[in-house]
C-alpha cells in the first residue's frame, strides 16, 4: 500500500463535500448550542438582554430557571400539549385526504399522472402565506362561505368560522397537503404492484389485498408525509396566529410572542429547547426513512 | 365494499382533495378583479386593486428586496446544494457522513420559529464576539435563506445524481479525460434539470418566508412576506388578492410550460 490515498479530508472531494458540511454546521448546528446557553441565562435590561453566563470570577452564573418557570406553569404546558395533538391531528387528516390522491396518481396513466402531480406541486410553489389568506377570506364571518350558506337558507346567522380550532385545522391540512402526496407517490410509484396482482390472482379480495400488501408496502412513504406534515406543524406560527382561536395555546406561537413582545430572549430560547426536544424522535424517524428512500434510488 | 363501490369512493376523495386545494386559490384570483371592497359581495368587474397595488410604494420596494434576496440565496445555495448532493451520492462512506446526513435532512422538517431565534442569538453573538455582521439586515437574512434552502437543494441534487448512469462518466474518464473536465462535460450536463429545479425551489423558499426573515431581519429590511403579513393581519384587503393573482399566475405559467414539455418530450420516446 506505498501508494497511499490522500486522507478524504484533504483530497479534492473532502473540499466539495467540506464547504457545505462546514456552512451547515456552523449556520444549523452550532445555533442550538447558543440558543442552549441563552436559555440558561436571566433577561436583564441591557444589549443584549440576557446575563452573563459565567461571572467575573469565572464561577457559573447559569440556572434552569426558565425550565422551572415552563413546568410549573401550567399555561406552557398546555401550549406544547395542544401543540402536539393539533399537529398529530392534521398529520392524520393530511393522511386520509393524501393517501387515495397519491394512490391515484400513481395509478394513472403516464400523461394523466404527470397532470395530476403538477396539480398537487402548483399550490405547493405559489405562496404559503397568500394560500392561509385565501382561506381567511372564505372563512371570515362575511366570507364566501359563510353568504352561500346564507343564500341557500342552510342557516340564518354566519357560523364563526375563524379563530376557532376548525379554522386551524383546516388551515393546516390544507396547507401541508402536498407534503403528504408527494412521498406516499414516490413510494406508491416504485411499488411492485405484481404483488397485489398476485395476491388477488390467489383469492384475496381487492379490499384485503390492500390492506395486507399495499399498505404495508407504503409504510415508508406513510412515515415519511406524516414526519413532514407533524414536525413543522407542531412548531408552526403564522396558521395559528391568522386562522386560530386565541386560547388554543400553540408553542409557535407562544415562542413569537415571547421573544417579540415580551422580548425575553432567555424564555423563548428555553421554549425553543424544550420543542427541539420533544421532536428529537420524530426528527431522528425522519432521518432513517430519508436516508433508506435514497439508499433505495441509489 | 365492491369494486365499483371502492372506486367511486377512491375517485370522490381524490375529486374532493383537488378541489380542496384549488377552490380558496380560484376564489382569490377571481375576486381580485371584484370592483367592491367586500370580499363576498360582487360589485362587477374591475383591475382597481392591480393599479393600487401598484401604486403602493411599500409592498414593491418589499417585493423588489424579496426577488433580490431570492435570487442571490437560490444562487448561493444551488452552489452549496449541489456541492453536498454529490458529496452524499458519490463519495461512498467518508467519515462524518452520518451527521451530513443529518444536517441535510433536519432543516426540511425543523419548524421556523427554532431555525430563526437559533439564527438570530447566533448573530449577535458572533457580533459580540467577532464584530461580524453588524446589526441585523438584508445579509442575515441570506445567510439564513442559503442555510435552509441549501438542504432542500442538496436533496434534489442527491436524488437525481443517485439516478445517473455512471458508465458514461466512466466511459469519459477511460477516453482520457480528467475527473474535472469529465465532471464538468459530463456529469454537469446531466445534473442540469436538478440544478434548474433546485434553483427554483430555493428561489420560492426565500420569497415565501416569514418566521425566519421576521427573527434575522433589522430596521429597514421589511420583506415582502413581512409586509403581507402585517396587512394580512389586520383584515382583508384587496390589493392582496391582486398580488396573490400575479403570483399564482406566474407559477401556473412556469408549471404549464414545465409540464408541456415533459409530456411533449415522453410522446417523442
Amino acid at each position: 500500500m506505498a501508494a497511499r490515498r490522500r486522507p478524504f479530508w484533504l483530497s479534492g472531494r473532502g473540499a466539495v463535500a467540506g464547504i457545505p458540511y462546514l456552512w451547515l454546521f456552523v449556520f444549523f448546528l452550532v445555533p442550538f448550542a447558543i440558543v442552549f446557553r441563552i436559555s440558561l441565562s436571566e433577561p436583564v435590561l441591557a444589549q443584549p438582554p440576557y446575563s452573563p453566563l459565567f461571572n467575573a470570577d469565572g464561577s457559573f452564573a447559569g440556572s434552569l430557571f426558565n425550565y422551572e418557570l415552563l413546568f410549573d406553569d401550567a399555561l406552557y404546558r398546555a401550549g406544547y400539549f395542544n401543540s402536539l395533538m393539533v399537529a398529530g391531528i392534521s398529520t392524520f387528516i393530511t393522511l386520509l385526504i393524501g393517501y387515495p390522491m397519491a394512490y391515484a396518481i400513481a395509478r394513472a396513466t403516464p400523461t394523466v399522472r404527470n397532470l395530476l402531480l403538477m396539480a398537487v406541486m402548483l399550490p405547493f410553489w405559489s405562496s404559503f402565506l397568500l394560500r392561509v389568506y385565501a382561506l381567511k377570506t372564505l372563512m371570515a364571518d362575511t366570507g364566501l362561505v359563510n353568504a352561500l350558506l346564507l343564500g341557500i337558507g342552510v342557516i340564518d346567522t354566519p357560523i364563526r368560522m375563524l379563530q376557532t380550532d376548525f379554522a386551524l385545522y383546516v388551515g393546516i391540512s390544507y396547507t401541508y397537503l402536498p407534503f403528504m402526496i408527494l412521498p406516499l407517490y414516490a413510494t406508491l410509484e416504485r411499488l411492485d404492484w405484481s404483488l397485489v396482482e398476485a395476491a388477488e390472482d390467489l383469492g384475496c379480495r381487492p379490499w384485503k389485498a390492500f390492506l395486507l400488501v399495499t399498505l404495508p408496502l407504503s409504510v415508508p412513504g406513510i412515515i415519511a408525509g406524516a414526519m413532514l406534515v407533524f414536525i413543522p406543524a407542531t412548531g408552526e406560527f403564522v396558521i395559528p396566529n391568522l386562522l386560530g382561536a386565541s386560547d388554543t395555546l400553540m408553542v409557535g406561537r407562544m415562542l413569537w410572542d415571547t421573544f417579540f413582545n415580551e422580548r425575553d430572549w432567555t424564555l423563548a430560547s428555553a421554549l425553543a429547547v424544550v420543542l427541539l426536544l420533544l421532536l428529537v424522535v420524530p426528527i431522528m424517524l425522519f432521518q432513517v426513512v430519508e436516508n433508506r428512500r435514497q439508499g433505495a434510488e441509489a | 365494499m365492491s369494486r365499483t363501490g371502492s372506486r367511486v369512493a377512491l375517485y370522490s376523495v381524490v375529486v374532493g382533495g383537488f378541489a380542496f386545494l384549488y377552490l380558496p386559490l380560484i376564489v382569490l384570483v377571481v375576486f381580485s378583479f371584484n370592483a367592491s371592497k367586500l370580499v363576498s359581495v360582487w360589485g362587477g368587474w374591475s383591475v382597481e386593486w392591480y393599479a393600487e397595488l401598484f401604486r403602493n410604494e411599500q409592498v414593491l420596494s418589499a417585493a423588489w428586496l424579496s426577488i433580490k434576496i431570492a435570487i442571490i440565496n437560490a444562487t448561493g445555495a444551488t452552489l452549496l446544494g449541489t456541492m453536498a448532493g454529490l458529496a452524499l451520492s458519490r463519495f461512498g462512506r467518508f467519515g462524518g457522513r452520518l451527521l451530513f446526513t443529518g444536517l441535510i435532512a433536519a432543516p426540511l422538517v425543523m419548524p421556523d420559529v427554532i431555525i430563526g431565534i437559533s439564527l438570530l442569538l447566533t448573530f449577535v453573538s458572533m457580533e459580540q464576539l467577532i464584530g461580524w455582521p453588524v446589526g441585523r439586515g438584508v445579509d442575515t437574512i441570506l445567510i439564513a435563506h442559503i442555510t435552509f434552502s441549501t438542504a432542500y437543494v442538496a436533496v434534489v441534487v442527491q436524488s437525481r445524481a443517485s439516478g445517473l448512469d455512471r458508465s458514461i462518466e466512466e466511459a469519459a474518464l477511460d477516453l482520457g479525460a480528467r475527473p474535472f473536465t469529465a465532471f464538468l462535460l459530463v456529469t454537469l450536463p446531466m445534473l442540469a434539470p436538478a440544478l434548474a429545479s433546485g434553483w427554483l425551489l430555493a428561489f420560492t423558499l426565500s420569497l415565501d418566508d416569514l418566521v425566519i426573515a421576521s427573527f434575522t431581519s433589522g430596521p429597514g429590511s421589511s420583506t415582502l412576506p413581512m409586509v403581507i403579513f402585517s396587512k394580512v393581519r389586520l383584515g382583508v384587503s384587496p390589493d392582496i388578492n391582486a398580488l396573490a393573482t400575479l403570483l399564482i399566475g406566474s407559477v401556473a405559467l412556469f408549471a404549464g410550460l414545465a409540464t408541456w414539455m415533459q409530456i411533449r418530450r415522453m410522446n417523442r420516446t
